[in-house]
């Protein structure tokens, strides 16, 4: 006769690199139901506003995350800018989108290296690290951080890149695609890859949708929502369609990670050929009144900086909805029914940032 | 170019059916927030279909019970659940209801500080 018990999947467990929380029902070995529970490293960041001026905060909103700093840094000033109606110069959207493009490789790079490792592929794992760095090598050479850059600030960006660098950096980017067909090739073929992920953590494309799915979890299941075609920073001026995949399983999601990386590829190379001589920044002045809900796509999804100002020069209050807060509930739904050995894989192709989704 | 994001406000009557009919017009959600203004709370439902977001405002007096817009949007309780760890606004009928154990904080209702002289009072007792 079954029985039901319950098993803590998390905080600390040797295949999660995030600390995501998880009380799995357990009925012989299969998952009957998946309780999430977060907090274990919350900060609370957002209560900062009443210390930091809305200049300083960005500083702040990059460390929500060690892994997509830069493209929340970006958000928020984003989110600022419009509040005051500043015209950011277009040769500093230009590079807000060549650093983005280099944050969501990174990142990818880092999830594939992470997935490969969780099904036991650890020469995979050292390869697509490897890879990693020499991304890493640019973010460092052009911002002088390697995963926290603090380039950004209100009114535009802190460095600029010149031609000969931006050249370089396109021509470093071809034979990096050439070393890459190597690991896409493992990640897109292998027999052994396939077993582990096909038809593994299935997730319908209505139910993503209603479930609030973004990112490459949303796009796994073949929908084709992508928040850089609101067209911020310079993604309007740029030649681009999201990566999707009908598969809705993690295969799918991994692919859409794997393909994301060579699109990343193209829109910088784009943005280098399209970017505009001029300033990189302007003077702001005054106090934010007002609020909006910037938007952008982080390499999980979609993330939501929301500000309001109050006359000062502290904000009233900021929120950050995170790509991972709102695919916890999708999670939930693809781990209901699934075997307990395919629990870790699930878990991971929604590349969960508990650090963001906590803040 | 700033994206629009018409606002339309709401009472808490008013709340479910308003919810309803951006999801038979194919919305999603896209968030749930709140901010703590004065003695209110500004609670904003974001949703989006095509790239075109929606806002959705409902301003309470503190203590006001809310009711879940997680029957209609499914995934809606993580927003819920966070915004009542955060802030102590109740919601009323939430298909999973965490009970205050969602997000573990040291500090109950952290982002409120009504709700936590309140408690601290009843500490005090």
């Amino acid at each position: 006769m079954s029985k039901e018990i319950v098993i803590p999947f998390g905080p600390q467990h040797p295949v999660l690199p995030e600390p995501i929380h998880l009380d799995l029902v357990i009925e012989d070995e299969k998952v009957k139901q998946a309780i999430p529970s977060i907090g274990y490293v919350h900060r609370g960041l957002e209560t900062l506003v009443e210390k930091r001026e809305y200049p300083e905060y960005v500083y702040l909103a990059e460390r929500i995350c060690g892994i997509c700093s830069f493209i929340h840094g970006a958000t928020y000033c984003q989110a600022v800018e419009t509040v005051m109606n500043v015209e950011v110069p277009e040769r500093a959207l230009f590079l807000r989108t060549i650093w983005s493009e280099y944050s969501r490789m990174h990142s990818h790079l880092l999830w594939l290296g992470l997935a490969a490792d969780a099904f036991g592929f650890e020469n995979l794992f050292m390869d697509a690290w490897r890879l990693r760095e020499s991304i890493l090598d640019e973010l460092e050479a052009t911002t002088g951080g390697r995963v926290i850059q603090g380039s950004c600030k209100v009114g535009g960006v802190r460095r600029d890149i010149d031609g000969e660098t931006l050249d370089a950096m396109t021509t470093r980017l071809d034979g990096f695609r050439g070393e890459l067909k190597e690991i896409s090739d493992v990640f897109l073929n292998d027999s052994s890859v396939k077993g582990r992920m096909k038809n593994v953590g299935i997730l319908p494309a209505k139910e993503a949708y209603d479930y609030g799915a973004v990112g490459p979890t949303l796009r796994g299941s073949g929908v084709a929502s992508d928040a850089r075609m609101l067209g911020y920073a310079a993604y309007g001026k740029l030649h681009f369609k999201p990566v999707v995949e009908d598969g809705c399983d993690c295969y799918a999601r991994c692919a859409v990670r794997m393909k994301e990386v060579y699109a990343s590829i193209d829109i910088i190379k784009e943005a280098v050929q399209k970017i505009p001589d001029g300033p990189i920044e302007v003077k702001v002045t005054g106090k934010p009144e007002g609020e909006y809900f910037a938007r952008a796509e982080q390499p999980r999804g979609e993330v939501v900086h929301y500000v309001k100002g109050n006359g000062t020069r502290h904000l009233a209050r900021h929120r950050v909805r995170t790509p991972t807060l709102t695919n916890i509930p999708p999670l939930v739904k693809m781990l209901e029914g699934c075997e307990l050995a395919d629990v870790p894989v699930i878990v991971l192709s929604i590349d969960p940032c508990i650090g963001c989704a906590e803040r | 170019m700033p994206e629009d994001q018409p606002m339309t406000e709401c009472t808490i009557e008013g709340l479910l059916p308003a919810v309803r009919a951006y999801h038979e017009k194919g919305y999603r959600l896209v968030q749930v927030s709140c901010t703590k203004v004065d003695e209110t709370f500004e609670l904003s439902y974001c949703f989006d279909i095509d790239y075109h977001m929606a806002v959705l405002r409902l301003v309470v007096p503190a203590g006001t019970k809310v009711p879940s817009i997680s029957g209609i949007y499914w995934g809606a309780f993580i927003y819920e659940n966070e915004t009542h760890d955060f802030f102590g606004v109740a919601f009323t009928d939430i298909n999973i209801d965490f009970k205050g154990t969602l997000v573990r904080t040291a500090k109950q209702y952290p982002f409120s500080n009504i709700s936590f002289r309140e408690v601290e009072k009843c500490q005090k007792k």
